[in-house]
């Protein structure tokens, strides 16, 4: 199973700042192993932030972000102890859902 | 022929500053890379797993780490890893973090000692229990001043195999630690090398590990670090956790002791 | 989350993150978006990239900023962050001419969402980085080369 992302979501002045970390490879397919095989794609395709059950970002991504991803963004409104859901998925179909409540 | 050779001088001067002033701007540009990498170490990911990894309970002994006596008693992590190297009573060695935490793997949870350090660091796929652990106990000394004297006896003889170690010319090349991480302004390509017989430069190349290297998308240990170096100096690997290195780490966080640690680090 | 909630999440198969999403009651699916777009991430070109993004002949504007360091020390990880004061900006792309598909990511920002993000990529060489922005039905572009170097035995 994948492993837990850390979120942090603070709240300043009516803007809550979300700086995610995600554990993924981001293998991009490309890459060969030791005996020369080709190593298949693995990547998080989709993300999805919502901000007590609101989308407040929705993102796709390729096989060009960096492994174990990093995503930061801004958005309006947001108070202490709001919850902030991200998900994600990637190409093979695993998923990570974490939630944390806005500091 | 005397205004040719002033001429040559200043254009010589000239072009001296033009590549000192690019250089500025390139160690500039650099030094904006590490602050924006820096918010968001992908080490913290692997710290949470190594916190979950002492507190749970594993192990034929079924056992938690929690009673590990990483130096400071028994579950105490807080400050712990800036004072290691250091002697232990109960097995009459010196130890470092990721040695000390393999004798309590063995002793407290029952693993084989083989079996523990298997996977001593990671590779894509397969995950290191000890990265993550070593990741989590060097966290706990987070801005903790890094503290090895090297009073004891054995930790004195220690320091000075380690010294010994750092100045001797051998393999293949001649090759010393020294060589690189002697003088100040030493650089590879773009990568600055640490003076790490100076207090400030052992300490900015000692209190960043563990460090999370983005080129190999892991963080790596100090015994990793130290390892892989002799690897680049085309001497023979020492074997994970042999004395040679942990003598190689007293003698540099002796030298580095006073300095502040930043850890988990983040490193091309 | 509560149990209803992760079993949905597991019987959710072949819905795509958005489809899990509303059938978990975690969006309405009002919200759900388009699927990942294939054709736009398999681009070999930032012409054909602009295309498949449906953003073709996209006009260059001071209004669009990308935050990253001139150099990077390790292609493997550059952060790259994209910035526009203009309201109402619907959604962002981040593409890399140089690499083998250019586009990295992209993002679509619900209103109140603002056009700030920050992410980190792999780039294969020196390159120039695209950051494209639509904004009112219109898309706008801007860009900046981003110099990759090889480092030493790395600190």
């Amino acid at each position: 199973m994948a492993d837990p992302m850390k979120i942090r979501a603070s709240a300043k002045d009516g803007v809550t700042e979300v700086k995610i970390l995600m554990s993924h490879e981001m293998e991009t397919g490309q890459r060969k192993d030791a005996a020369g095989a080709l190593i298949p794609a693995h990547f998080i395709t989709e993300v999805s932030a919502e901000h007590n059950g609101r989308q407040v970002l929705a993102a796709q991504f390729g096989t060009a972000v960096s492994k174990n991803p990093y995503l930061a963004f801004k958005f309006k409104g947001g108070a202490k102890g709001d919850k902030l859901a991200v998900s994600w998925v990637d190409n093979k179909g695993d998923k990570r859902t974490d939630e944390v409540q806005i500091a | 022929m005397h205004s040719i050779v002033q001429a040559a001088l200043a254009a010589a001067t000239f072009g001296l500053a033009g590549a000192a002033l690019a250089q500025g701007s390139t160690m500039d540009e650099i030094a904006k890379y590490r602050e924006m990498l820096a918010d968001g170490n992908p080490a913290e990911l692997l710290e949470a797993k190594g916190e979950e990894l002492w507190k749970k309970a594993r192990g034929p002994k079924n056992a938690s780490l929690e009673q590990c006596d990483m130096g400071l008693g028994p579950g105490k992590l807080e400050g712990a890893y800036a004072q290691l190297p250091r002697y232990f009573a109960d097995t009459k060695k010196v130890m470092d973090a990721e040695s000390r935490v393999v004798h309590c793997m063995v002793s407290l949870q029952g693993f084989k000692e083989e079996e523990v350090t298997r996977n001593w660091y990671s590779k894509p796929g397969r995950d290191s229990d000890i990265e993550a652990l070593v990741t989590y106990i060097g966290a706990k000394s987070n801005g903790e001043k890094i503290n090895v004297p090297a009073r004891h006896p054995e930790e004195a003889r220690m320091a000075k195999i380690g010294e010994h170690i750092f100045y001797r010319r051998s393999g293949p090349q001649d090759f010393s630690c020294a060589i690189c991480h002697g003088q100040e302004g030493k650089r590879i390509r773009l990568q600055e090398l640490g003076n790490l017989t100076t207090q400030a430069g052992a300490g900015t190349a000692m209190g960043n590990w563990p460090s999370y290297r983005v080129s190999q998308g892991a963080v790596w240990t100090m015994q990793r670090r130290l390892i892989d170096c002799m690897r680049q100096a085309r001497w023979p690997e020492p074997k994970y956790l042999s004395d040679s290195v942990i003598a190689l780490e007293v003698f540099l966080q002796k030298t580095a002791s006073g300095t502040v640690m930043q850890t988990p680090g983040i490193k091309r | 989350m509560n149990l209803q909630r992760r079993e949905a999440l597991k019987a959710g198969g072949g819905l795509g993150l958005f489809g899990l999403l509303a059938a978990a009651g975690l969006i309405t699916p009002g919200q759900a978006r388009a699927e990942w777009n294939k054709s736009a991430f398999d681009a070999k070109t930032i012409e054909e990239t602009l295309k498949a993004l449906g953003a073709s002949a996209p006009a260059n504007s001071a209004d669009v900023q990308i935050t990253a360091p001139d150099i990077a020390e390790n292609g493997a990880v550059v952060p790259v962050g994209v910035v526009s004061a203009l309201a109402g900006v619907e959604a962002i792309a981040i593409l890399i001419e140089k690499n083998p598909n250019p586009l990295a990511a992209s993002f679509v920002l619900p209103a109140g969402t603002e056009a700030s993000v920050q992410t980190r990529v792999k780039m294969g060489q020196t390159s120039d980085v695209y950051a494209l922005v639509k904004v009112g039905g219109q898309f706008l572009m801007t860009k900046k080369e981003i110099k990759v170097t090889l480092g030493g035995c790395g600190g």
